[in-house]
């Protein structure tokens, strides 16, 4: 598909060409753009006081990039905004903010309310839980809006394996964007396949975007965003950097299964939504995956065609075998 | 104490409590010095980011020489000879690069592998430019910043004595920063001798004996005649066996074991007097077993140093009590010997307190960083303004 190999080639980064931070200050100040990191968290204070204090000092006082950190929390038990405040985060409980639009437990609900709350035209999400926390986390996803004024919506990726025996290595998501998302996506939106970590949690958005689309307060926030944009402003509105690695809690099966269950839900709705329920597109039976060599991602396609044999029953030979005279 | 130190302390104001943005930007940078492994000689990853920190920062004649140390130079306001100030800190870590580097950061202490020694200390070389552009303050004198490889175990001091040995300014004063512990103030280097002594019982001879003569047996012998060697009161000496390691399993005759041990004194004489007695016993317990008994040195230094009353050292107690943090007179057998076998007067001084040294639960406290980084700040400015002089 040549749209998703060009866009692969224009669209997708790696976070060392933003490495000169000075000059992405620049453009940005030109530009008059203010941008906000917005960091949602349920008890997380094993890891929020890295995650403020690695941002703070290094992308507010070292380099002016962020404007504004901000922790929105979902009511966290233990001492996660206590910890975000002692490093100079600002703090929120998402239960204080538009409280007349009442609150809902979920991570998707702290981002929705970000909106209201920070002054960023750019707003840069990143989950609470990366142990390997660096400046590229932000600054990867929010250069390329800076640089690029048609793009609207950066996710990360994160990939390269230090060592892999032969030049050419499998990449990818996550096990719900491959088992789940990704046929999902080559099925009945084959273009969205180059996204190549759609479920990622960290991500940059203009504010036009993020005002305009609904939230999903669960798992499928970042399914339901890539459909809604898709379906908006097209595949051309996405970019995507790769972050190199990213260490995390790794999680069981069965929260694997929680988190593909809202997600699956929130890509029916999508389909009901956009009226393709008794209008679905014909199948594709082209299966997209991604391979990488170096920076250089490729898509490997596979035809993957599912065919049927009909009920035993219904051949001559069977019956005159097993049922004659019938 | 002096008018000139008074007045240099209202220099940066309400310190330690002002000194927050700055404690911030060192804890960040040591959380990234920290992840980024770097056993001795396999250092090239940090050297690179401290390199590229000093470029940020717009250091000039910034260089990696062939040892893997990196230097750069922070131009004063004198441009023609200038005083030269170095500050280092050692690059390396006792970690294998294969160990979890990452670290942890609670609300009171980071916690990881190589906080405490010394990826805060390499942090706040890397930092020290920004701290004090943000802090309005432009010294008279040069400022030379080196990150120092090869520093620990069979690193021996490669990095720091090359540098010593190579560099052709003049350096007026030099100060080694470690990350802990605050108030420690070294001014002497202890003589030192470090070595490793190994046994090999060829397998047939173990078997022969029926576990009479193995690894284990005979390091024990060795360890028991180590103890009983005399050790004075005065010189101040000791001999630390800080290492053993002999077998695998249960069940098998060990034939090979090591122990490493360090001698150190405040007099060289000393130091030759118990290298001559631990050889004795190494070469007599080879001859008794017929198989080989080897002594390795790992690493030496000859003791030395600057007075207590040299002005370097008294000015920087007079910093401390300004800052109400007790000093500790502790010799070093790190960097700072180097230093001084040039003939440079040097100092060593740490940045805050830290707990589980060289452990992967090592870990350094945020609170006392804020005193820390104020007595190297006066300090400079000391240095910088000729209050360290010995002449002064």
């Amino acid at each position: 598909m040549k749209t998703i190999d060009k866009w692969l080639e224009t669209n997708t980064f790696h976070h060392g060409e933003f490495w000169d931070i000075l000059n992405i200050i620049k453009e940005k100040e030109k530009k008059g753009l203010k941008v906000s990191l917005c960091i949602p968290t349920l008890n997380e204070e094993k890891t929020i006081g890295k995650e403020v204090v690695i941002f703070r000092s290094e992308l507010m006082e070292r380099y002016p990039l962020l404007d504004e950190i901000a922790i929105i929390d979902s009511g966290s038990t233990d001492n996660t905004l206590e910890v975000a405040a002692n490093f100079g985060a600002d703090t929120y409980l998402s239960a204080d903010i538009l409280p007349e639009e009442g609150f809902k437990r979920g991570k998707g609900e702290n981002l929705w309310k970000a909106i209201h709350q920070l002054e960023g035209d750019i707003i840069c999400y990143v989950d609470a839980d990366i142990k390997n926390i660096h400046p590229r986390f932000a600054y990867g996803l929010i250069a390329p809006l800076i640089y690029h004024d048609e793009m609207q919506y950066v996710k990360a990726f994160y990939d390269r394996p230090l060592t892999f025996s032969s030049g050419r290595r499998e990449s990818g998501g996550g096990r719900v964007t491959e088992i789940l998302v990704r046929p999902l996506f080559s099925l009945f939106f084959p273009e969205l396949t180059a996204l190549i970590q759609p479920l990622s949690g960290e991500y940059a958005v203009r504010r036009p975007v993020l005002e305009k689309i609904p939230f999903p307060i669960g798992y499928g926030v970042e399914t339901s965003h890539i459909l809604d944009v898709y379906r908006e402003w097209g595949l051309g509105a996405f970019g995507q950097c790769d972050l190199d690695q990213r260490v995390h809690r790794n999680q069981s099966t069965n929260a694997l299964g929680k988190m593909a269950f809202g997600i699956l839900q929130s890509f029916l709705n999508r389909i009901e939504q956009f009226g393709m329920v008794d209008k679905l597109p014909e199948m594709s039976t082209i299966f997209r995956q991604f391979e990488a060599e170096g920076n250089q991602y490729d898509q490997v396609t596979r035809e993957i065609i599912e065919e049927e044999r009909p009920p035993m029953i219904t051949v001559k030979e069977y019956r005159d075998k097993f049922h004659p005279g019938t | 104490m002096s008018d000139e130190l008074t007045s240099l302390f209202e220099l940066i104001p309400g310190t330690p409590d002002s000194l927050t943005s700055a404690r911030d930007i060192l804890l960040a940078n040591a959380i990234m010095f920290g992840e980024i492994p770097a056993p001795s000689f396999g250092e090239e990853g940090r050297i690179r980011f401290l390199s590229d920190r000093f470029t940020e920062a717009g250091l000039v004649d910034i260089s990696t020489d062939e040892v893997g140390n990196c230097l750069a130079r922070l131009p004063g306001k004198v441009k023609k000879k200038p005083r030269n100030i170095l500050l280092n800190a050692h690059a390396d870590t006792v970690f294998p690069a294969s160990f979890d580097h990452a670290m942890a950061v609670n609300p009171d202490k980071i916690i990881g592998p190589s906080i405490a020694n010394n990826s805060l200390g390499l942090a706040f070389i890397a930092v020290l430019p920004t701290i004090l552009e943000k802090l309005g303050i432009k010294l008279n004198s040069t400022l030379y910043l080196l990150g120092s490889t090869r520093s620990l175990g069979r690193g021996n001091l490669e990095g720091i004595n090359f540098f010593t040995q190579h560099f052709k300014d003049p350096i007026h004063q030099a100060i080694s920063v470690e990350a802990v512990h605050a108030g420690r103030l070294s001014y002497s280097s202890l003589g030192m001798l470090r070595a490793e002594i190994s046994v090999q019982v060829p397998e047939e001879t173990a078997w022969h004996h029926f576990g009479r003569i193995s690894a284990v047996r005979v390091l024990n012998k060795i360890l028991n005649r180590l103890y009983t060697i005399p050790i004075p009161r005065e010189p101040k000496t000791s001999i630390n066996i800080g290492m053993l390691s002999s077998g695998n399993t249960f069940s098998d005759m060990t034939t090979s074991g090591a122990i490493r041990l360090e001698v150190r004194s405040e007099e060289a004489s000393e130091v030759a007097r118990i290298h001559g007695i631990i050889d004795d016993i190494v070469e007599e317990t080879s001859l008794e077993n017929r198989f080989p008994v080897k002594m390795e040195i790992i690493a030496q230094r000859a003791p030395g140093g600057i007075p207590f009353s040299h002005p370097l050292v008294a000015t920087t107690r007079q910093i401390m009590n300004h800052l109400d943090l007790e000093p500790t007179m502790a010799p070093s057998v790190g960097e700072l010997s180097a230093l001084i076998a040039q003939g440079i007067p040097a100092i060593t001084l740490g940045l805050t307190t830290g707990e589980h040294m060289n452990t992967m639960e090592e870990a350094v406290f945020i609170e006392p960083l804020q005193k820390g980084i104020a007595q190297l700040l006066y300090l400079i400015l000391a240095s910088d303004q000729g209050l360290c002089d010995e002449n002064n």
